[in-house]
């Protein structure tokens, strides 16, 4: 039996669906075991809404009803991204979150490619020399990188790089005195970009790199290798032909299940460098103890890791063929 | 037994590692001991450099900052092993119980599992510090409850298939009862995974704690590597050693851990390493 | 005329973890075109090295000649270049293997894995290699050629699969393809299938073939010269007729010997006013499996339908059958590992399925299993003691009782006393079984369900075990329930036989009976697909 793509997406956003009602359900408990009235949470900030929205706060979500009222109350309004309004900012959450969210993606989405790119092509090489000092050298960069806190090489890169060599600047997305438009304003953010990139990447790396070279290892041990080999095809056809691509597929699935971690790092990075995304968003809202907007932003992490995890799944079912999806 | 001393103690890298993490775990025992006073106490004139009067140098209020460095030991290794001793209690439960009994157990289990893993479990973290106030039991609490989900899965695929193995199916057929099976037969299967990946949560503790308290989310009274490091952000430029040391003393332990950890796997787990 | 492969003084050694020195030593024989060589030998002996090593294939750095040669036509392969290996191998020497499923890449498809070895070899003939592929596909008999060649190896059936794999091996016409073990892992109908096409091809494109296996049935199909090989020295090699008929080598004796014979043992006496042990009544199972990515792809399979038989106390009954027969289905749910779906099975006269918690635990002890796999059958970090006591201590036994009637089973089944304090890896795969047999013992059963408790063993460890529990069950006048696939076992040790298929009872009788006048076709094709049957009557080989 076989099932077309988008019948497979849409199961697939169906079966999510619980997820999501239990993420906004856990967002319900965690409002109702903070301190204070749950309208006070919903408020934002304490004490910076005025009394007027506070009553209309108190009726919308039914604050007298019985508690299951209340979850379905709240359960309803998230579902529709109606995710409360931060007076700080004077804009609902919802649009706040949006407007931050591309910077974030912006740091995201490369340090995604080239860390699952260069731990693919490192691994493999580490595999192929294994023993030897190109595996030797590619370990022992991976053992240190693995254990080094995300913030504390942001730190020291910006110590190294951006105070003492000058080459990078020290935070920010871009030099908005400077009004760049166009390439120019690219070529700035790209600049920006190196640092708080590299910082994020080091970990990834690092563990695609020992992931890929334990799956290249463990491949070349199995009877089709020796199959390949048996037929006369030369080391690196059999690598290249035939194990990598075998070998990539626990490194992709790691890669889907380390969505969540990737978004928990945005928040230190951009915290370091002060870059204008959701992670530095949420720990502004730590600060001004804005437990709503952080709510909301754990939200729509959620959802964005979701759809990641979906992603991840439609490229290994096209990649394995045993999984049955046509 | 012998054997896995044997096999542990030819690894180079891994008695690198245990040799680090015989020391920090000295530091942290033996800190109140050399020092008395404590962390917090202000020695000397803030913001002098490592190697002057003291070995380290001093933090911005004064504190000598080896002192910080041996007391954090104790509290991010306190933090990391009672954190992580949660956390594998709740994967074993969660998991044993999913793998042995199987069905619509395991289904209902998995995917509760799998929910936990779908949430970014940092953010996670830090809201849970967040509601429940910093505190030391709040961010092991917080710790644990983002770290069970890996080992869960672990424990689930490793009792499904010693569940399946015929000497599990002799004891059903001899008329034993599950607990008697699952504590005399399966679980002591399981246990060299079990404490591989269960010594590297402590590592993936140790990272968290020190991201949160570089975040502020850290008991204000106990000083952690990660506190120190949180409050020398606003003067890296000038004394880049109070965020540069702690953060040296979390990556020398957590790689230690790690290279233990690896250590253990090879020892309990012997392969050709060289086909 | 020229030999092919001429081996000279070969030795292999092994790493020095290795739990020998030598893979083989001293190994001479010759390989002439146009002949099929069969090695024989049991687990252990070194044929697989050998096998490999004549394409100069070694499992790792650590396994190398360090005496010999190896000349293919003339030239040593042991002091050939990487590249001049290349190209040799897939070319002029190739070679099939054991497991068609691992040894197939699953994520590439069948066309691109044949077609692959003409871009290596033959990168001019690339614009034929679609053709030649499909001609290839339909040389080996595959239906539906062009379809196979765009197909994943997972969506192919075991035969299938080793049929593509043998087309892979002799796309490019070579003079040589070395056949290890290439079915030991099929079902026995499918066994005969290939072994007819393998003999088919031979004698079309003139191969020769050096065909590895355990079984003398398979060797006695298709051989016509034989090398016995034991435990990495070839003990003896003679054409086929002569070492079947007059085996010179003590060895090749003991191993000629302990073959199942096809001729069904002398049947037993016995008691026609015995209780009847075993009642089962319209058993039925169904599986349902769900896959696919997203599980909802459901999957309903038979695996037991209505079945219905007796076993009097004493008796023995063989259940035969192929894979997905349901022979195991069938013990498991007797055994109640698995729950039926419909039907009754009566124990000693009691509703067994209806027995539940305690009375079930008490009951339970009347049903035990000797289970198929010794590696997996004993729990590793449990003494043999423990595993034999464990049982009785369970339900109430006293200690000192239990521990002396421990010692009496391992003597029993021919095991030293002091075996009670080591571990299951100390022991060896028959010894295993041995142990498993005790464990089933030490509680006393009506019914023993013995499930495949010798196929996993070599050929001469399962004629002993075989012989251990004909002793066992004549001597204790045990009710036993024996499960395989291998007709030629059933027929030693079962006074009647049951063949299965499909979850259905084909036919049922006496054993002498089935063997000499099967009624319904299956069991007349599972008789005929028994290797080597033809020559076996005609020479009246009789092993026992």
């Amino acid at each position: 039996m076989v099932v077309s793509r988008l019948q497979y997406i849409r199961r697939r956003l169906l079966l999510a669906v619980p997820i999501i009602f239990f993420i906004i359900a856990l967002n319900f408990l965690l409002i109702q075991i903070a301190p204070g009235d749950a309208a006070d949470v919903l408020a934002g900030e304490a004490g910076s809404a005025t009394p007027e929205y506070m009553d209309q706060l108190r009726r919308k979500f039914g604050l007298d009803q019985p508690i299951y009222v209340q979850l379905l109350t709240y359960v309803s309004n998230v579902a529709t991204f109606d995710l409360g309004f931060s007076f700080r900012h004077n804009k609902p959450v919802s649009e706040l979150i949006l407007s931050r969210l591309g910077p974030t993606l912006l740091l995201m989405v490369p340090v995604l490619l080239i860390s699952v790119s260069m731990g693919i092509l490192l691994g493999a090489i580490a595999a192929r020399y294994l023993n030897r000092w190109q595996d030797k050298t590619i370990s022992t960069v991976v053992v240190l990188t693995y254990a080094t806190p995300v913030f504390w090489a942001g730190l020291m890169l910006i110590v190294l790089f951006s105070v003492k060599l000058g080459w990078f600047p020290t935070s920010g997305m871009e030099k908005i005195a400077a009004f760049h438009t166009g390439l120019a304003r690219i070529i700035d953010i790209a600049h920006h970009m190196v640092l708080p990139v590299i910082t994020l990447t080091l970990f990834y790396i690092a563990l695609y790199t020992r992931l890929m070279r334990a799956s290249v290892i463990e491949q070349n041990t199995m009877d089709y290798v020796t199959t390949a080999r048996s037929k006369g095809l030369g080391e690196k056809r059999v690598l290249w032909g035939h194990i990598l691509r075998n070998a990539c597929l626990p490194v992709l699935t790691m890669a889907g299940i380390q969505a969540g971690a990737l978004l928990g790092g945005a928040v230190v990075v951009e915290t370091v460098f002060s870059w204008p995304g959701l992670g530095l968003l949420a720990y502004e809202s730590l600060f001004a103890r804005d437990l709503n907007l952080l709510l909301g932003i754990f939200f729509i992490s959620a959802c964005l890791v979701v759809l990641v995890n979906l992603a991840v799944d439609l490229l290994y079912a096209s990649l394995d063929p045993r999984i049955e999806l046509k | 037994m012998r054997d896995i001393f044997r096999r542990f103690a030819r690894n180079i890298p891994a008695v690198f590692g245990l040799v680090i993490l015989v020391l920090v775990m000295g530091a942290a025992f033996f800190a109140p001991t050399i020092y008395p006073q404590g962390p917090f106490e202000m020695v000397g004139r803030p913001f002098l450099e490592p190697l002057t009067d003291y070995l380290l140098g001093t933090d911005q209020l004064g504190r000598d900052l080896g002192v910080g460095l041996l007391y954090g030991a104790r509290v991010t290794l306190q933090i990391g092993l009672i954190s992580t001793l949660i956390a594998i209690f709740l994967g074993l439960t969660i998991g044993g119980t999913a793998g042995y009994f199987g069905g619509w157990i395991d289904t209902l289990l998995m995917r509760i599992t799998e929910i936990f893993q779908t949430i970014p479990f940092f953010l996670f973290a830090i809201l849970l510090v967040a509601i429940l106030k910093p505190t030391l039991g709040s961010v092991i609490f917080a710790i644990a409850v983002v770290s069970w989900p890996p080992m869960a899965r672990l424990v689930r695929s490793e009792f499904l298939s010693i569940r399946n193995r015929e000497f599990v199916q002799a004891c059903i057929v001899m008329g034993m009862g599950h607990w008697q099976i699952i504590f005399k037969h399966v679980l002591p299967n399981t246990l060299s995974p079990i404490i591989v990946t269960g010594s590297l949560m402590v590592a993936t503790a140790i990272l968290i704690e020190s991201g949160l308290s570089f975040l502020g989310l850290t008991d204000p009274n106990v000083m952690s590597w990660g506190f120190i490091i949180g409050s020398g952000r606003s003067v890296l430029r000038t004394a880049w050693w109070v965020c540069a040391m702690p953060g040296i003393a979390i990556l020398l332990t957590v790689m230690a851990i790690n290279l233990v950890g690896e250590g253990l796997n090879d020892a309990l787990n012997p392969r050709l390493k060289n086909i | 005329m020229h030999p092919l492969y001429k081996i000279k003084d070969l030795t292999i050694d092994l790493p020095v973890w290795g739990d020998r020195k030598t893979a083989v030593t001293d190994i001479n024989f010759e390989l002439y075109p146009d002949e099929i060589l069969c090695i024989v030998g049991e687990s252990g002996s070194g044929k697989s090295v050998l096998a490999r090593a004549l394409m100069g294939l070694f499992p790792s750095k650590h396994v190398c000649a360090s005496k010999g040669e190896i000349l293919l036509d003339g030239e040593d392969v042991l002091s050939m270049s990487a590249d001049k290996l290349r190209t040799i191998r897939g070319n002029k020497v190739a070679m099939i293997f054991q497991e068609p499923m691992t040894a197939l890449n699953p994520l590439l498809t069948i066309g691109k894995q044949i077609v692959e070895v003409i871009e290596v070899h033959r990168p001019e003939m690339q614009k034929q290699a679609f053709q030649k592929a499909i001609q290839i596909l339909s040389d080996v008999h595959l239906p539906n050629p062009e379809q196979i060649f765009h197909a994943y190896p997972h969506q192919l059936s075991g035969g299938q699969r080793q049929r593509a794999m043998i087309a892979m091996a002799l796309i490019l016409e070579p003079q040589c393809l070395i056949a290890d073990e290439p079915t030991t892992a099929l079902d026995v109908t499918t066994q005969a299938q290939i072994l007819k096409l393998i003999k088919e091809l031979q004698n079309k494109h003139h191969t020769a073939i050096v065909f590895i296996t355990h079984d003398f049935g398979v060797v006695a199909e298709i051989a016509d010269r034989i090398a016995v090989m034991e435990s990495g020295k070839l003990v003896e090699i003679n054409y086929a007729k002569n070492l079947l008929t007059s085996p010179q080598h003590p060895y090749t004796k003991k191993l000629l010997g302990a073959v199942p014979s096809i001729l069904p043992a002398k049947s037993r006496a016995l008691s026609s006013s015995s209780q009847i042990v075993l009642d089962v009544r319209n058993l039925s199972k169904v599986f349902n499996t769900r896959h696919g990515i997203f599980k909802g792809v459901t999957r309903e399979v038979r695996a037991l339908s209505q079945i219905s038989f007796e076993l009097k106390e004493g008796e023995t009954l063989g259940v035969v059958g192929e894979s997905g027969s349901g022979k195991s289905t069938l013990a498991k749910c007797i055994a109640r590992l698995v729950d039926a779906d419909d039907g009754k099975i009566f124990i000693l006269g009691e509703d067994f399925l209806q027995a539940k918690g305690e009375s079930l635990r008490k009951f339970r002890r009347n049903v035990q299993l000797v289970f198929q796999d010794p590696y997996s059958s004993l729990d590793p970090r449990q003494k043999i003691g423990s595993i034999i006591t464990e049982g009785p201590i369970l339900h109430g036994e006293n200690r000192e009782v239990a521990i002396q009637r421990m010692f009496e089973l391992l003597q029993i089944v021919g095991l030293d006393k002091k075996s009670a304090d080591r571990l299951p890896h100390e022991f060896s795969g028959g010894q295993r079984q041995r142990i498993g047999i005790a464990r089933a013992l030490a509680l006393r059963p009506r019914l023993l369900i013995a499930d495949e408790a010798v196929s996993a063993l070599d050929v001469s460890v399962q004629a002993q075990v075989l012989g251990l529990l004909k002793d066992i069950r004549d001597e204790f006048k045990l009710t036993l329930l024996f499960i395989t696939h291998d007709l030629r076992v059933a027929a030693q040790i079962c006074d009647s036989v049951m063949v299965m298929s499909k979850g259905e009872i084909m036919e049922y009788g006496a054993t002498k009976t089935i063997f000499e006048s099967p009624q319904h076709p299956y069991t007349q094709q599972l008789l005929g697909a028994i290797p080597g049957r033809a020559y076996w009557l005609e020479h009246q080989l009789v092993t026992q």
